[in-house]
């Protein structure tokens, strides 16, 4: 099928939300080439279960194509129509499995050598969207915390070596109750700046108590759902055959409350915390992966005004169906392999933050767990600076946050 | 180089900056001079090709940045290549991919010369023909005399293409270390002890294709390599990798067989799509080592000795910390000009030491500069030989 041929009933089986916007957006839709449609699709048939950020997003992306006067909408979805698609691609239910579209869609690009042009056209079309509305104001800038390296006594790793050309490395940081006073100062944060999904917590073990006001996930609370995906995924690695396509199709179709999250909690962050581990590549097994991320992804999605990560210790590599059976033994840990993933993905947080609207005021404090190293970002501090002079911790937070 | 800085230019831009970064580097520590300056392209035409020579080619798998290897950062996790092979190498410092960035479709497309386009998780062959097929028709080689060991059940068939006028009966034998131990410990009953070494694939890590192509069984490799399955696997329970047990089974060949075509991927380095940076780079540090006992392994043997090139190559890279597309270096998945931009090294008798090549090849250059090398014609590559190093 094609876009034109799109009508009321074809999103039938859309969630509410998600069918109401399509059939507003309707006369659109159908005006849209089929390199693009389906990716837009992917998006809006979860409307129901997007972080307000996200639906702002989508919305923007529907003013700014709806908008547009005929010819500058030919031009800006030209590069988009000028890909040479296979007519299998067509024949796919691409209305109501676009996820799966995407994937053939990918594949087809790398066959035909069209990918290069796809990522520039993505790329030029993300540009336009961000630049045809000015980013709303925020309440406050951004402030991502990482706490690293819980577990490691000694270490030898230089530590922070990415982050230290961005601010001020401090070597004699006096951190006693480090995790709680951090964790206050989240918590001040998201009771100042009350916004729904602006102020997460994200912990590597078990999590702390937090206020409500702050959006709470944590790997061992996950262990419930991560055993039923690793059953899942143990039995498709013992069978005799293995369909790739069919098992990604699978993990895509489970459901929250199939994989054992709380259908009577929030439905939201429910759909979030399965897509981290159906979606995300070694969040299943290791829990400094799982932070890593989860923190980019609600950046990337949720756009938050806190974010508080810890890292703890993953389990030692092992092989595949050994790690998978996690539940079933008691992992031995790997602290000090843990605190140079984590050390990556600190880094990897600030760079995610750095991408999100307000990056010039956004700050941002690494510090090694229970030792006296830190890192701290921020306007009004030097970069590539080193301070040797002590300072308590709880004043390194209050000066950036 | 400060974000801000690359937050302003374009992908290719930054893989310019970096491979400068990298040349500048490698002349302060090696004080290796330009091909160019007083090596002419054309030095080896016309010249008889010996017939005793020997290649190795050893792919730095499975992709690996510059950042993680010849940039400031990363030259930590390298010493064997910098201090030990590139004082010896040619050193080509923009070796482009332009393929597919999946490692069975682009360790195709370097043996055979062409960018192979089958899904990268198919069993299938490549459609063109490799450089095993080209080397034993055109130079009427037996079939011990190339030789493919490889990392997983997925690269069965990178021994001999589906193409026509080549391809059954005229490709590499392949061996696959891990099927192989997995088949000598099928009946052991302390198999739990060599589970870290066989892992078939990183990147989708319950992936197992159905296996079929001419890769050696068991009773196989007893009498090829006179190895004997209890001799292999008692081997085996000192290794530490996959990796290390690809470079004995590669060291057994060149003892027993001595071919003069030898392909060796690597691929611990793929470990790195689970996310875990220390495991990624634990990978870059093992190959690294296991890179300079391989050249260690050839000049200690009289078969080899004098007579062998070694071409070192990773089949790709990885994304950029820079690209949000991405996930920095855990995938291979957005094409950009850092993941599609590597180096290659190349060592032997015939090449000149410790100098750099800056200007862009391609990773299908390699065949035709091996045809130029050993005297055969890689007539359906769209690569061109390397002059610097044919």
């Amino acid at each position: 099928m094609l876009p034109n041929r799109l009508t009321p009933g074809s999103f039938a089986g859309y969630p509410p939300e998600a069918r109401q916007l399509a059939i507003q957006q309707i006369a659109l839709l159908q005006r849209l080439p089929l390199a693009f449609l389906p990716l837009l699709l992917r998006e809006l048939i979860v409307y129901d279960w997007k972080f307000p950020a996200e639906r702002a997003d989508l919305g923007r992306q529907f003013t700014y194509l709806g908008t547009m006067a005929a010819g500058p909408f030919q031009t800006a979805m030209s590069a988009f129509a000028q890909l040479k698609l296979a007519r299998e691609l067509e024949q796919t239910d691409w209305v109501h499995s676009p996820a799966i579209f995407s994937e053939q869609l990918s594949a087809h690009l790398w066959a035909t050598h069209q990918i290069d042009a796809f990522r520039a056209a993505a790329v030029d079309y993300v540009q336009k969207v961000s630049a045809s509305a000015p980013d709303p104001a925020l309440p406050t800038h951004r402030l991502g915390i990482a706490v690293i390296g819980q577990g490691v006594a000694k270490n030898d790793y230089r530590l922070f070596r990415k982050l230290r050309p961005q601010g001020v490395y401090f070597t004699q940081v006096k951190h006693t109750g480090g995790v709680a006073l951090l964790l206050k100062a989240a918590a001040a944060r998201a009771d100042a700046h009350p916004v729904p999904y602006g102020h997460w917590y994200i912990d590597g073990g078990a999590s702390l108590a937090v206020p409500k006001s702050i959006t709470r996930i944590s790997y061992n609370a996950l262990s419930g759902p991560r055993a039923t995906l690793q059953d899942r995924m143990q039995k498709t690695y013992e069978a005799a055959v293995f369909d790739p396509e069919a098992f990604r199709t699978m993990l895509a179709q489970i459901k929250p409350e199939e994989a054992g999250l709380n259908s009577g909690g929030d439905e939201v962050l429910n759909r979030f915390q399965l897509s981290l581990l159906t979606e995300g590549s070694g969040t299943q097994v290791f829990s400094t992966t799982f932070v890593q991320w989860a923190a980019r992804e609600a950046l990337r999605r949720g756009q938050p005004l806190t974010l508080f990560t810890r890292f703890a210790p993953r389990q030692r590599e092992k092989q595949m169906n050994e790690l998978l059976a996690e539940q079933q033994r008691k992992p031995e840990l790997d602290p000090q392999g843990s605190l140079i993933d984590a050390d990556m993905g600190a880094y990897y947080t600030w760079l995610n933050q750095q991408r999100l609207p307000g990056e010039e005021k956004s700050a941002f404090l690494a510090w090694f767990e229970d030792h006296d190293e830190a890192v701290a970002i921020a306007p009004t501090l030097e970069r590539g600076k080193r301070s040797d002079t002590p300072i308590d911790l709880a004043d390194l937070i209050a000066r950036i946050a | 180089m400060p974000l801000a800085d690359l937050k302003a230019r374009k992908p290719h831009d930054i893989s310019q900056a970096i491979s400068l970064s990298r040349r500048n580097f490698l002349r302060t520590v090696t004080g290796a001079g330009s091909a160019a300056a007083f090596f002419g392209p054309a030095r080896l035409r016309g010249m008889a090709v010996p017939k005793n020579r020997k290649a190795v080619v050893v792919t730095f798998g499975g992709g690996a940045r510059d950042d993680e290897t010849f940039m400031a950062d990363g030259q930590e996790n390298i010493p064997h290549l910098l201090k030990e092979l590139v004082p010896q190498a040619t050193f080509l410092t923009n070796v482009v991919n332009k393929g597919i960035l999946g490692h069975y479709v682009a360790t195709a497309s370097m043996v055979t010369g062409v960018y192979e386009t089958f899904n990268n998780f198919a069993a299938v062959s490549p459609n063109n023909p490799t450089v095993f097929e080209y080397f034993r028709k055109d130079l009427k080689r037996p079939a011990t005399d190339a030789w493919v060991v490889a990392p997983s059940n997925g690269f069965a068939r990178i021994g001999e293409s589906a193409n026509k006028q080549y391809g059954p009966g005229l490709g590499a034998g392949v061996i696959l270390p891990k099927r192989l131990l997995s088949a000598a410990l099928s009946s052991a009953s302390d198999g739990a002890r060599y589970q870290h070494l066989l892992r078939d694939n990183y990147e989708t890590p319950l992936y197992a294709p159905s296996l079929a192509g001419r890769q050696i069984e068991l009773d196989q490799m007893a009498a090829v390599l006179k190895l004997s399955v209890d001799d292999f696997a008692a081997h085996a329970r000192n290794l530490v990798s996959p990796d290390e047990l690809s470079v004995y089974i590669a060291k057994q060949l060149m003892r027993q067989l001595s071919p003069s075509l030898l392909w060796i991927t690597l691929h611990d380095i793929d470990i790195a799509h689970s996310g875990t940076f220390s495991l990624y780079v634990d990978g870059i540090k093992r190959t690294d080592r296991l890179c300079a006992e391989l050249w260690q392994a050839i000049q200690k043997d009289p078969e080899y000795a004098d007579k062998t090139t070694m071409y070192i190559l990773p089949d790709f890279g990885r994304d950029s910390d820079i690209d949000s597309g991405g996930n920095g270096f855990q995938h291979h998945r957005t094409g950009d000009a850092i993941s599609r931009t590597t180096w290659m090294m190349v060592l032997g008798p015939d090449v000149k030491q410790n100098v750099v090549v800056d200007r862009r090849v391609e990773s299908t250059d390699l065949i035709p500069t091996l045809g130029a090398y050993f005297g055969f014609d890689a007539r359906l590559s769209t690569g061109k030989p390397i002059a610097e190093v044919a």
